[in-house]
């Protein structure tokens, strides 16, 4: 049994093993070109990070929390999120709210369609 | 003699072996931690080592019939019977097998994981009851080919599945969401008992090859069909009937938030028997096609724009389990909408499913992973607010790689399973709807956006003071994730061996309907 064959999607194919020497030939790449990088260096000798001018912040300071990522995300979709957290309201009566009202638009198409 | 007894009643055996472990797990705890993880794991092991033998059995021989009661199980209609399907049949065909896998491997992994995870709380000989229960509830929905049996099995999973959610009190919020989920399912399994009601009222039979023969497709028939289909639909996560599923899986503890999964699959299951198999040519294809292809683009865009925002990385998941739900419903929507022409289904329809099927166990694996490692990082650092997590990979590096693998799947990223399951959704539903494909993309795009957010705020970053205890997880948890882990890997790196021999049987099994029913009453 050929446990590498090819994935036929019907219009397309994805063979794995075919990826996975792509991924091997990308990787000697990247060491090849690591391998011509400066031999003296050394991690923390005489180089400080540069953080937009700042000084690094202490050990563990430095993490960003969270909610401080996708902001811009967030904020480019805040009418959608106005309207969709909303809905979300932890209230049993109306998650059932929710099941009726599929059940009866349900209903109608069945017996329309 | 013994090998042929345990083949011939595979099928008893696949509920036998949970209850009987379940209901002694009470005496059998009682002497001792020892002796009770023993048996928690022989009853495991066990389920498994069944669950999977008759999915062998099945894609091997064919439709496996299990007739309770009978002189001889394996006739459908027993001569004793009259030739009436009156007692409880078992139609295990492929469609049944591939979820008695899912829930098979699943259920190994997470009971061996909530070894180590549960240990520190109370209560464990009923907690191992309510989910060898649950356990039992599931490969009961989806091995029996009896209407009222599935109601039965749909009411035991969900009242295990209720009290496994309110099983850590904490502070009332778990218990809290173990009354939604009773409330939700109750309803619903109350809808599908008027159903049942309904149809057997008009047909004098509740076996469903047997219904399926003779449905006239009469008003009360429609009513039976929303009342069976929307509550199904609900069970798994669809939006917009999924908000119970956030408040659930985050509070249960992971181990059984991970079968939760598997749970809310095997409704995904029903919705499916319902649609093909019970109503079949009865309904408009295209109709009922597009009812699950907006249910599943909703709950694909839904669920990952709710999960960026979230702070609590269960609540994040369960989201994300919402919307990989969505490309379920999409693929075999797309195949569903397509079923009438037999040119599409040729083309792209039959993909489609089985991309759709595909994604089912593919989903059952990285996302229980996924939960897993959540449990990890909360058992470990004792909390799951992202915004307080950081630096752990240092100390946790089994737990970051599985992490990582079930993130990468779950994202789409070759060469995990992930991948596999969507590039055959990608590419047929393209065929069908360029528009729903790209929809499709640009949810896997937003999910590895929303898992990147979350491996940098567990793994990430220098040691945190507050994490200086923390280490690696025990064994037992560490067995469980890998053993999901190493499934995640394998049917990446090897798809086809799974279409071919797993999926496809399945796609076939959802679409020959004639087949289902030749099986039970073509016997005579």
């Amino acid at each position: 049994m050929d446990l590498f064959q090819t994935l036929q999607t019907g219009s397309g194919a994805w063979n794995p093993l075919l990826w996975l020497v792509a991924l091997g030939v990308a990787l000697g790449v990247a060491l090849a070109i690591r391998s011509r990088g400066r031999k003296d260096f050394r991690e923390g000798v005489g180089r400080k990070p540069f953080i937009s001018g700042n000084e690094e912040p202490e050990n563990g300071g430095g993490h960003v929390p969270a909610s401080n990522l996708y902001w811009g995300f967030l904020e480019s979709l805040k009418s959608y999120y106005a309207r969709i957290v909303p809905l979300h309201t932890g209230i049993p009566t109306d998650y059932v709210a929710w099941l009726l009202g599929v059940m009866a638009l349900m209903l109608v198409v069945v017996l329309v369609f | 003699m013994m090998d042929t007894f345990v083949m011939r009643h595979l099928p008893a055996l696949l509920i036998a072996v949970p209850l009987f472990a379940a209901f002694l797990m009470p005496i059998v705890g009682g002497a001792g931690r020892v002796v009770r993880n023993a048996w928690v794991v022989l009853g495991a092991l066990a389920t498994s080592a069944v669950g999977l033998a008759l999915a062998w059995k099945v894609l091997a021989t064919g439709t496996v019939l299990y007739v309770f009661g009978a002189a001889a199980p394996h006739v459908p209609l027993p001569m004793d019977s009259g030739g009436i399907p009156i007692r409880i049949v078992f139609q295990i065909d492929a469609l049944s097998a591939l979820m008695v896998v899912i829930a098979s491997l699943s259920s190994l992994g997470i009971t061996i994981y909530s070894l180590a995870a549960e240990s520190r709380q109370s209560g464990l000989e009923t907690f191992y009851a309510m989910l060898f229960l649950l356990i039992a509830g599931v490969l009961g929905m989806v091995s029996t080919g009896d209407l009222f049996n599935f109601f039965v099995f749909l009411e035991i999973s969900s009242l295990a599945g209720a009290a496994l959610v309110a099983y850590r009190v904490d502070n009332g919020v778990a218990v809290e969401a173990g009354l939604k989920y009773a409330l939700l399912s109750t309803l619903g399994a109350l809808a599908v008992l008027t159903a049942i009601g309904i149809l057997i009222g008009q047909y004098n039979a509740l076996n469903l090859a047997t219904l399926a023969s003779r449905l006239q497709f009469t008003t009360l028939d429609k009513l039976a069909l929303v009342l069976l289909a929307v509550p199904l639909a609900m069970k798994c996560g669809a939006v917009p009937m999924h908000f119970w599923t956030p408040d659930s899986y985050t509070t249960a503890p992971s181990s059984v938030t991970a079968f939760l999964v598997v749970s809310s699959q095997a409704s995904l299951y029903g919705l499916f028997r319902i649609l093909f198999t019970l109503y079949g040519p009865l309904l408009s294809w295209a109709t009922f096609g597009w009812f699950l292809i907006v249910l599943g683009v909703l709950s694909m865009f839904v669920g990952v724009t709710m999960a960026i925002p979230q702070k609590d990385v269960k609540r994040l998941m369960a989201y994300h389990a919402v919307s990989q739900t969505g490309y379920m419903l999409l693929g075999v929507g797309v195949g569903l909408a397509v079923l009438g022409n037999p040119d599409a289904l040729a083309k792209y329809g039959r993909t489609a499913m089985a991309g759709g099927l595909f994604h089912i166990i593919n989903h059952a694996m990285y996302k229980g992973l996924l939960f897993l490692t959540a449990g990890a990082v909360f058992y470990r650092a004792g909390t799951r607010n992202l915004n307080k997590l950081g630096g752990l990979g240092h100390d946790m590096p089994w737990t970051m790689v599985c992490f990582m693998i079930g993130a990468l799947a779950i994202a789409g990223v070759p060469p995990f399973n992930g991948f596999a399951s969507k590039l055959l959704i990608y590419e047929s539903v393209f065929r069908f709807s360029p528009f729903l494909s790209i929809i499709a993309m640009i949810v896997s795009i937003l999910t590895l956006a929303s898992f990147v957010k979350v491996f940098h705020s567990m793994f990430l970053g220098p040691r945190r003071a507050e994490f200086a205890a923390v280490r690696e997880v025990p064994a037992p948890m560490l067995a469980g994730m890998a053993l999901l882990a190493v499934f995640v890997v394998a049917a990446g790196l090897a798809p086809q061996p799974f279409v071919d021999r797993l999926i496809q049987p399945a796609v076939e099994a959802l679409v020959d309907r004639a087949g289902y029913i030749a099986a039970i009453l073509g016997g005579i």
